[in-house]
């Protein structure tokens, strides 16, 4: 005999799951039961909510799905805000969570709560587990869901009952069959015609790479596609890390955050060439005025991120590195000498020289300094905030990653997320970088790295203001500061540091920064650098 | 503009709410769904009436695509199909008016199902457009109260929208 729980084990084990992220309780504690018997190793989060994160930064960083856990009521609530970000990027988890029992569902009893219909609007599909016996099946058709179409987080919601029945044998399934479920990946063959006749016929053309371009594995084709025809690339903050940062073709990121001579390359576009991107508002705030100028090719796994922000006048729904593929194979495209030398001139002349300001780390210029530190796969973990901005536009990378909160912007990402990602790649240097605001949702994941050897390096930019919003606020709302200031409610970060065993410093200027950065990568395990920032330094 | 949408689904619990969360949360107007079990009772078929322009309902289409156990959108076009819709409508009425509305009732093909001392249920099934004239001929009479089920359509035709394609 063998009960649901040791099923749930065993679902995982054939899916090549090697490590969890949870935190127990009640509901789930069959399940924690049977992980003590499996090689799976759990990684015990200090809160659920970044258990989810440190998922994502794991599925990211090694494409195998992240699994999450929580128990039910609370836990299962605070796993919300981790799987919307992981939804709102199109990141493939799996969620667990305990459930009161099934006969008890409906009644309120302690620590019920509705995770399935919660989850709804945030997650790719739920299951709320009736039978032991559906078990091997859900979980099956549940990685099947993840990570396949367009990717996203599926939660599986298992009673306690369900965990204790028992089943006589355990037999998981060869493959999951879905009837409504069966995602395109090969693009058209006259939609991809129809593409490369109007490419053959622009002048300016653009490729804008998104997220998809990246969790499809297109960045091969996509970097070969632009150097065949020279057509310039710029990137969503969801597609950093698709060219490397230096490579000629390629501008930076766009949108109101973004780099200058992206946007310019955008609105003098006569086509736009969309892979995997969803055009987000940050990224383009009025699709209007560039289709008044350019034909748009869009081309997305999803085909209802077609059209839905702005109008495609080639839709391609696909698997974007297979499409991609499809588009380099075929094309006799090149890109005008003229088009070329306006994008070049742009790049050097819409760089701006950020400011210094006297006694505090100047960002934009240590990252970049930083990035020629790192090995070229060292993985780069932002937040979200201002230190969000300096990481995007000056992180210089050539095949490393760069992990953010990209939709949902969720705050306290970083090092949960970092986590994860050093789990997945323990050879690979991975920096989680934060802002004192956002070092303090998730500063309690120094628990995590400590107990767990976890050899991340954070940088926290410390300015003891919320920076990103104390901005915004200089720039609408008459400078009037209405909650942004930290001041001394930003704790001694060292001090935090030391209380977890984590060897820690601070600089107040760049060389200091950079003298502490190279000490940090030298040091084994984890290390804390906090930088501080002056509050008037600009996110861009 | 109305569009007509037929959407065979799986017919599980639950199913229901994804569909119409998914309205409410995209800020999709919905003006009717109707929903019931199919030939195949593993599966059933809503009808749901939207109230929106072209890039309202190629959305509504491609969000209720991306529902797992969502098998098969079709939105029906126009003059292509039949829809009807099954209305209880409760009249009041004295015995001195009683003629009157049996006269409209007849005249409308609509049956009469209750007879009561000031009142008369009538059971009518059309179109929506027909069902507004009904209710606008008795509303002087005094409509108390009335039960639609939302519109039911099929095509027109041999042509069957069940198989799952994409």
């Amino acid at each position: 005999m063998i009960n649901g729980a040791q099923i749930m084990v065993k679902c995982l084990e054939n899916e090549g799951v090697s490590v969890v992220f949870g935190y127990p309780g009640a509901a789930i504690c069959p399940f924690y039961d049977a992980l003590m018997d499996s090689s799976i190793r759990h990684i015990l989060v200090r809160q659920e909510q970044n258990a989810a994160h440190a998922a994502s930064g794991y599925t990211r960083s090694c494409g195998k799905p992240g699994v999450c856990i929580a128990t039910s009521g609370p836990g299962a609530t605070n796993l919300i805000t981790g799987l919307a970000t992981a939804y709102m990027d199109s990141i493939p988890l799996i969620a667990l969570t305990g459930q009161v029992r099934s006969d008890l569902l409906g009644r309120d009893v302690f620590q019920e709560a509705d995770i399935t219909g919660s989850c709804e609007p945030f997650i790719k599909h739920s299951y709320l587990v009736k039978s032991t016996a559906d078990l091997p099946c859900i979980f099956k058709e549940a990685f099947h869901i993840a990570t396949t179409g367009r990717p996203g987080p599926v939660l599986i919601d298992i009673p306690i009952d369900i965990q204790q029945g028992e089943l006589e044998r355990f037999v998981y399934p060869e493959k999951a069959e879905i009837i409504g479920y069966k995602p395109r990946t090969q693009g058209h063959p006259l939609q991809i015609k129809r593409a490369l006749e109007m490419i053959q016929k622009s002048q300016r053309p653009v490729i804008c790479a998104g997220g998809g371009v990246l969790s499809s594995g297109g960045k091969r084709d996509l970097v070969a596609f632009a150097e065949k025809t020279g057509i310039p690339v710029v990137s969503t903050m969801m597609g950093i890390g698709v060219m490397p940062s230096e490579h000629p073709l390629y501008l930076g990121m766009l949108g109101s955050h973004g780099v200058p001579a992206a946007n310019r390359a955008i609105h003098n576009a006569d086509l736009l060439i969309l892979c995997g991107a969803r055009v987000g508002d940050r990224a383009v705030a009025s699709p209007d005025q560039i289709t008044e100028k350019a034909n748009v090719i869009h081309i997305d796994i999803d085909p209802a991120e077609i059209g839905k922000n702005m109008k495609a006048h080639i839709p391609i729904v696909g698997n974007v590195r297979l499409v991609l593929g499809n588009l380099h194979e075929k094309t006799t495209y090149h890109v005008s000498e003229q088009w070329t030398a306006d994008v070049q001139e742009w790049k050097v002349s819409l760089k701006k020289q950020p400011k210094r300001f006297e006694g505090y780390v100047e960002p934009c210029s240590f990252i970049h300094n930083l990035s020629a530190l790192l090995q070229p796969k060292a993985i780069w973990v932002a937040d979200v905030g201002q230190n969000q901005i300096w990481s995007a536009n000056h992180f210089v990378t050539t095949a490393g990653r760069f992990l953010t909160s990209g939709g949902m912007g969720t705050m306290g990402y970083s090092i949960p997320a970092a986590v994860g990602a050093k789990l997945a790649r323990p050879t690979r240097q991975v920096l989680a970088v934060c802002g004192d605001g956002s070092f303090q949702m998730s500063m309690n994941e120094l628990g995590t790295i400590a107990q767990n050897h976890i050899g991340v390096k954070i940088i926290v930019m410390r300015n003891t203001r919320l920076g990103m919003v104390r901005e915004l606020q200089d720039n609408l709302y008459g400078g009037r500061h209405s909650g942004t200031i930290l001041d001394n409610g930003t704790p001694d970060i060292i001090k935090i540091a030391q209380a977890y065993h984590i060897p820690a410093t601070m600089a107040s200027s760049n060389e200091e920064a950079m003298k502490a950065a190279k000490n940090m990568l030298e040091t084994e395990g984890a290390y804390l650098l906090v930088c501080n920032v002056s509050p008037e330094n600009p996110s861009k | 503009m109305k569009y007509t949408l037929s959407v065979l689904v799986e017919n599980h619990p639950g199913v229901l709410s994804k569909v119409s969360g998914l309205f409410s949360r995209r800020g999709f107007n919905i003006d009717s769904l109707a929903v019931g079990i199919t030939e195949d009772s593993n599966i059933s078929r809503m009808t749901i009436v939207v109230d929106g322009d072209e890039y309202v309902v190629e959305q509504v289409e491609k969000q209720l695509n991306k529902v797992i156990p969502v098998i098969k959108v079709k939105t029906l076009p126009e003059g292509e199909y039949i829809s009807r819709e099954l209305s209880l409508i409760k009249v009041g009425c004295n015995t001195k008016q009683r003629p009157d509305v049996m006269k409209i009732a007849e005249l409308m093909q609509a049956r009469i199902v209750d007879v009561a001392a000031t009142s008369l249920t009538l059971e009518f099934t059309d179109t929506i457009e027909r069902t507004e004239t009904l209710v606008s001929l008795l509303k002087p009479y005094g409509v108390r109260e009335i039960v639609r089920t939302g519109t039911v359509a099929i095509e027109k035709g041999a042509g069957i929208a069940r198989k799952a394609t994409n």
